[in-house]
């Protein structure tokens, strides 16, 4: 790319983005941090803009957005194709560490149905602790090295945690610490960022775009997006944490990806999941 | 007279080479300054969490080049991901402000 272009380009994405964006939503009186009024607006910005979509219906993603791909998904769920990994995951985390512990050692009811907790704020460290996360930290408490946490190991993992708190609405708690606030705004922050060379923030696609294609993809929306992970796509051939899913989506974008669960990444899911609060939790998920 | 000859033919020759040799260090010299400022704008964009792949992209082109002693297109290369670099930077110091345009209220 010539650096006229180059420069063109980002140029007209930048201004496009302003041009685009500048003054479409009003802005509030104050800034207070309200998470209980961000989840309400949120919620009903898609009910609004998708008044015949069940509102359970949104963690379906993609398949919530257009009836003939609804009824693949429904044909789809009769050989879900992330069986193999439900299934490799009960096994891995039924199975005793060198020491003999387990997974069920590290986490509350053993570990069972409590997917729709995850992420919390851990008000002893000042941070979000994520699944993912705490599945590593029980690993290496354990003496077991962590895993990658973009690979099969991982979804394998939360795929079996997810599927046994299926239908468990989302309970993200905000606790009355103001290191927790903070997460929570930093996150929605992420979230609205633009970023890359392209210029897209995550709501970019998932706000302003859901039920759009973006070239052979229907864009899911950003309301019961994380209720679904981990997933299995198509388009991977193979199942992706959320981890996965934030850091290419950021190079799709063209922006370098951070660290898995650097602390943009825990609060933006942790923002994510709050506003998405009250719906199932139905996870593992497939996406074309 | 053929001293005289040979004289003026080394003297060419000489002032040539060293046309040649004073052309692409100067080249050289355009690419290098060229590379370290787009790395250091490439830094800059590293802190504020914001950098493109396009620019380590077109920096790692950049270092190729040069690597081949191609230093003309090395420095617009450089400078490219200069451009880039710096347009990152834009972006993550308007967007830290600008993200609340696109907020759901």
């Amino acid at each position: 790319m010539k650096l006229r272009s180059a420069v063109c380009l980002a140029s007209a994405a930048l201004t496009l983005g302003a041009v685009t964006f500048a003054g479409a939503l009003p802005f509030r009186a104050t800034d207070k941090i309200d998470p209980v009024a961000d989840a309400k607006a949120f919620q009903k910005f898609f009910t609004d803009k998708f008044p015949k979509v069940k509102y359970e219906d949104f963690v379906n993603g993609p398949y919530s957005m257009n009836e003939d791909l609804h009824r693949q998904w429904q044909e789809k769920e009769q050989f879900p194709p992330y069986e193999f990994s439900l299934e490799m995951g009960k096994e891995m985390f039924s199975k005793p560490f060198k020491n003999g512990k387990s997974y069920e050692d590290c986490f509350p009811n053993k570990g069972i149905g409590i997917r729709q907790n995850y992420p919390y704020f851990d008000e002893k460290e000042g941070k979000v602790i994520t699944l993912e996360l705490a599945l590593n930290r029980c690993r290496e408490a354990n003496g077991e090295p962590p895993f990658s946490y973009v690979r099969d190991e991982m979804a394998a993992l939360t795929a079996y945690m997810a599927f046994t708190s299926r239908g468990k609405p989302m309970d993200i708690k905000i606790p009355n610490d103001p290191r927790a606030l903070e997460a929570y705004q930093a996150g929605k922050e992420y979230f609205y960022t633009r970023r890359g060379q392209l210029n897209f923030s995550c709501a970019t696609c998932h706000v302003q775009s859901p039920g759009e294609r973006i070239r052979a993809e229907i864009l899911a929306p950003a309301l019961g997006i994380v209720n679904a992970m981990p997933i299995y796509r198509s388009e991977w051939s193979g199942m992706g944490t959320t981890s996965r899913r934030f850091t290419t989506c950021n190079s799709q974008i063209r922006g370098v990806p951070l660290s898995p669960q650097d602390d943009e990444y825990r609060n933006v899911e942790y923002y994510l999941s709050y506003v998405s609060n009250g719906l199932p939790i139905s996870g593992p998920g497939a996406r074309p | 007279m053929r001293n005289r000859m040979l004289r003026s033919t080394l003297v060419v020759v000489l002032l040539a080479a060293g046309v040649t040799s004073a052309l692409s260090a100067g080249s050289e010299d355009e690419f290098k300054a060229a590379y370290a400022a787009a790395d250091a704008a490439n830094k800059e964009a590293a802190k504020l969490r914001n950098q493109w792949t396009t620019t380590a992209s077109t920096l790692a082109a950049a270092k190729k080049a040069a690597d081949a002693g191609e230093f003309d297109k090395a420095t617009a290369s450089a400078k490219e991901a200069e451009a880039l670099a710096k347009a990152s930077i834009f972006q993550a110091t308007s967007e830290k402000t600008r993200w609340k345009e696109m907020e759901i209220r």
